[in-house]
């Protein structure tokens, strides 16, 4: 590459190869990646990402991460048809207030692995939080239903999932248009 | 609740629907005492706005009395507020710069997705506009949900009736900041195409900026008596030749500072503009924006145009190359009302500001619907209509 731009606005099909290669243990093929710009201090964004648990507030596929230890955690993600899928996912790269890289251990469900950096935003704005995620579309009759489900746009969904994150940060909600408490739920499922 | 609903083109009916609740902290719950139709309303009234749902509640220009809380608010129970239409979260990049309608956070992550691929990035949230606004409930109810509530809403202090202040919500600040994007120096003489609420208001606000003069352009004979009570002199473009009138009567020179308070259509996402940039498909622009041609032709060289009006997408012949050449400068966009209802607040409690004179219809949340016809059929007498709660029903409005 001649230029400054990240790999994932690459025109050419070879870059989920190489963002591989920057990540320790890579895992799938297609990739994704977004950075937005949160108006926070860099180690409170990575603390609350760090702290798996809260997850599930604002990535909307996912139901629950259950910590197993210092770094592996069990992931509880929506599937098609109400029922889900798991895997235990292992932190891979742990570097306090910059980067949270993963990758999804043997027998995973939908094999993935990936990375958030969170880096000093120019100008004093804040922080950008960069994600970038390689995954394995699975396969049988399942795999494709999932499929479906995460390939619809899958850079779409992480661009919400981290504009979700942003809302929370700064501004301790995640904004919806629900009029009650009972479209609120129906939303969520 | 009762409540104003959409359910297609012409079909708005007063209905019982669920009551709102709070959902996130900081939620306050309104229960509504004025709410005014608007005049983008009937784009939505005319079917022209894409991603509405059946059902939907209308209305962006509402105040009442606060009647529940989140923890998150600031306000108490028992206040009076104006609500801004603009729906921001105070604490975002862009609500620090006071930019409020351009709010990164305004909008339910999901519903961000068209306005990005439309504008290149998404926009604050809107009141009871339709879901690629955010899908939020409107205020031509009794009750409303207002997310953010300690950031938007402004408090009124007792005593001060209902319509000298509703008009905060929306028209006054468009008005307002149509004039400050004039950037108005004394000695100019400005140029204000349309004299529905917006216009009139930016009339006045460029008298209280220091205009010497202003122009005001429309063709309904009664609009432009509105102007006329502000100092205002007219042009009636269907008697008129618009054009060769400003020239003459700034001597040749052309205005100062024009103001283009028309539009596509008020409040516009047009269906057909909005689908074609998705796609990406046709470039095919609409032939409806002759307002801001015009005033870019007649505004005097250096000058300054500003456009409160609302443009959905592409414009065909835009006169770039007058645009140019004569060194203009353009400022817009969708008003930042929480920027400045404080300071109109005071004018209007100093009587600095007339706004009641656009009152033309008072009716009851019940007939609602009649309202939207009337607004409708008969623009020219028809200024504003607003909505009461517990007004007795007339017989013939
Ligand atoms: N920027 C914002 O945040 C914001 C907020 C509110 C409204 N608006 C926009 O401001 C504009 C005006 O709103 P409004 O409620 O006053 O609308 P309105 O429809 O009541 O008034 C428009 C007026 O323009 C006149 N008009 C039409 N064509 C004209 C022409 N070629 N030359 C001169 N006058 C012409 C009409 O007769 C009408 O009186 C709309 O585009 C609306 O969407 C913007
Ligand atoms: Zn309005
Ligand atoms: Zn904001």
């Amino acid at each position: 590459m001649s230029d400054d731009a990240p790999l994932t606005t690459a025109k050419q099909d070879d870059a989920a190869a190489q963002a591989a290669d920057s990540l320790v243990e890579a895992k799938g093929d297609d990739l994704i990646g977004k950075t937005v710009t949160i108006d926070r201090p860099r180690e409170e964004l990575y603390a609350f990402w760090r702290d798996v648990g809260n997850l599930p507030l604002f990535l909307e596929n996912v139901v629950a991460v259950e910590p197993l230890d210092d770094r592996r955690s069990r992931w509880v993600v929506k599937a098609p048809a109400g029922s889900t899928v798991e895997w235990v996912s292992a932190i891979t790269e742990d570097r306090p207030g910059e980067t949270i890289a993963w990758a999804s251990e043997e027998g995973a469900d939908v094999p993935n692995s990936g990375r958030v950096d969170f880096r000093d935003a120019p100008g004093g704005r804040g922080c950008w939080v960069t994600a970038t995620i390689l995954y394995d579309p699975p396969g049988g009759f399942i795999g494709k239903a999932i499929a479906k489900m995460f390939q619809r746009e899958p850079a779409i969904q992480a661009r919400r999932d981290l504009r979700r994150f942003k809302q929370l940060m700064e501004t301790g909600e995640i904004a919806t248009s629900a009029r009650n408490r009972r479209e609120y739920e129906e939303e969520g499922t | 609740m009762r409540a104003l609903t959409w359910h297609g083109k012409h079909d708005v009916r007063v209905e019982t629907v669920d009551d709102p609740e709070i959902v996130n902290p900081r939620d306050a719950i309104i229960r509504i005492t004025s709410t005014a139709i608007c005049g983008s309303d009937l784009h939505l009234y005319d079917g022209y706005i894409p991603t509405m749902k059946a059902g939907d509640i209308l209305g962006h220009e509402f105040m009442g009395e606060v009647v529940e809380t989140g923890p998150g608010s600031t306000l108490k129970k028992g206040q009076r507020v104006v609500v801004p239409f603009t729906i921001s979260c105070g604490s975002c990049f862009h609500c620090g710069k006071h930019q409020y309608s351009a709010c990164d956070n305004g909008l339910p992550a999901d519903n961000q997705d068209i306005a990005q691929a439309i504008y290149g990035q998404p926009m604050a949230g809107l009141f009871g506009y339709s879901h690629m606004t955010g899908g939020y409930a409107g205020g031509q109810a009794e009750y409303v949900r207002v997310p953010f509530s300690d950031v938007g809403p402004i408090v009124v202090p007792d005593g001060v009736d209902d319509d000298k202040v509703l008009f905060l919500s929306d028209i006054l600040p468009t008005g307002w900041m149509a004039a400050e994007n004039a950037q108005i120096e004394p000695g100019d003489t400005v140029a204000v195409w349309g004299c529905g609420p917006v216009g009139l208001f930016a009339v006045q606000s460029a008298f209280l900026m220091g205009a010497e003069r202003v122009i005001a352009i429309d063709h309904f004979p009664h609009r432009l008596e509105l102007a006329r009570r502000f100092g205002a002199e007219t042009i009636n473009y269907e008697e008129s030749k618009t054009y060769e009138a400003l020239m003459e009567m700034t001597g040749g020179i052309g205005p100062d500072a024009c103001i283009d308070a028309v539009g596509l259509e008020a409040h516009g996402f047009f269906a057909d503009n909005v689908w074609d940039q998705i796609k990406v498909a046709t470039f095919m622009g609409t032939d409806r924006a002759h307002s801001i041609r015009q005033a870019i032709l007649a505004c005097r060289k250096g000058g300054r145009v500003s456009m409160p009006a609302v443009y959905g997408g592409f414009v065909d012949k835009f006169p770039l190359g007058a645009f140019m050449e004569k060194g203009l400068t353009l400022k817009t966009g969708q008003t930042h009302v929480q920027h400045y209802m404080p300071g109109l607040l005071n004018a209007i409690m100093e009587d600095k500001i007339d706004t009641t004179f656009l009152i033309s219809h008072r009716l009851p949340l019940e007939q609602a619907a009649e309202g939207y016809r009337m607004f409708h059929d008969r623009q020219n007498e028809v200024t504003k209509i607003v909505l009461k709660r517990g007004m007795q029903p007339a017989r013939d409005a």
